[in-house]
């Protein structure tokens, strides 16, 4: 007759993790390149519009963003719920963008300058007069090259 | 201390290697987000010196001419005619080709290009958005899309047609201008207006 043993403790033998570093940091490069890194922290909610004749942004250095969307939850006391410019880090006011994009460019190397692109990320709700007057400041200031930030649409 | 016999190398403990590593991960997960940039890239016409006035209509023929205005509800006026979205495109494309030499739509040229010969196009042709105060972003950004696409085919069915079946992307930069001649975009932007609509 089989005796269960029970006196004689087995010891479970080591799990081997020595390829469970390899493993994550495979995941880690997966992830560094398929995303990006956050421009700004943004202070405005933007739900971008949907459209289907996109094209991809290529060269990040040569982009600069303005977004448009009415203030998120924590700066409504202060800003209103009207909508609102945001450059960089902070809200602006629409002439402000004028000089904005102006010293940007000169920031930029000679042989960019002509290159530059005005990405404008505003959300979907957006009245089209705070776009044109964005729009006709982008002229003023010779900023050409825009790009309306949208997302892919996936149904109609 | 000289002892005979190699001493063997204690090996380094990794263990907490799987850790650091998914400290970066997560490090990563965090700052980064996963959203694309993309959008509908346009070009904006030069800005007009202030001596002088803005207005293009005037020396553009009526026929040349393709007005699509777009209200505060978001409702299209297409040449007159209250349309769908949808049927932006179409209308668009017929507009642009004027397969038919139509009297009412733009006039057709025939004229000689390098690298494709004798080829017939609309060359006057010109789109004009007009928008107001009001109209929503995703509104405006439709009718702009729709206009775009419909270029894109456009160009695609030529491509495809005179560069054996190869569509617009896949042809080089040289052929890609060829197209772009035959096709260009032509979308002129006027400043909104109060078209109507509550105030």
């Amino acid at each position: 007759m089989a005796k269960i043993r029970r006196s004689e403790k087995r010891e479970m033998p080591a799990l081997n993790t020595s390829s469970l570093p390899d493993i994550i940091f495979m995941l880690l490069f997966f992830f560094m390149t398929v995303t990006s890194m956050k421009e700004v922290t943004y202070k405005v909610t933007i739900k971008p519009p949907q459209a289907t004749e996109l094209t991809k942004l290529e060269k990040k250095s040569l982009v600069r963003y303005i977004y448009v969307g009415t203030p998120t939850d924590e700066f409504r006391k202060q800003f209103g719920a009207e909508t609102r410019i945001q450059l960089d880090d902070a809200f602006a006011e629409i002439s402000e963008i004028e000089n904005y994009i102006v010293n940007e460019r000169s920031a930029m190397s000679e042989q960019d300058q002509g290159l530059m692109t005005v990405s404008i990320k505003a959300d979907a709700d957006t009245r089209m007069g705070v776009i044109a007057d964005i729009k006709q400041a982008l002229r003023r200031a010779y900023a050409l090259k825009i790009n309306y930030a949208a997302a892919q649409r996936t149904s109609y | 201390m000289a002892k005979g016999g190699k001493k063997k190398v204690p090996a380094l403990n990794a263990s907490s290697m799987a850790d650091i590593s998914f400290l970066l991960l997560i490090f990563f997960l965090v700052t980064t987000s996963m959203d694309v940039n993309q959008g509908l890239a346009r070009r904006l016409p030069a800005p007009v010196p202030p001596d002088q006035k803005e207005d293009v209509s005037k020396e553009i023929k009526e026929r040349n001419l393709f007005v699509v205005k777009i209200n505060s509800l978001n409702q299209l006026l297409v040449q007159g005619e209250e349309i769908n979205i949808k049927q932006l495109r179409e209308k668009t494309k017929e507009f642009i080709v004027n397969p038919n030499n139509d009297p009412n739509l733009p006039e057709l040229f025939t004229e000689e290009i390098e690298g494709l010969g004798e080829v017939t196009y609309t060359k006057a042709h010109v789109i004009s958005v007009q928008n107001d105060v009001d109209t929503q972003y995703q509104a405006y950004l439709d009718v702009q899309n729709e206009l775009v696409a419909a270029y894109n085919e456009l160009r695609n069915e030529y491509a495809k047609q005179k560069f054996n079946g190869r569509t617009f992307n896949e042809l080089d930069e040289e052929e890609q201008k060829l197209v772009q001649k035959v096709y260009p975009q032509k979308i002129s932007e006027a400043e909104p207006k109060n078209y109507g609509g509550n105030k």
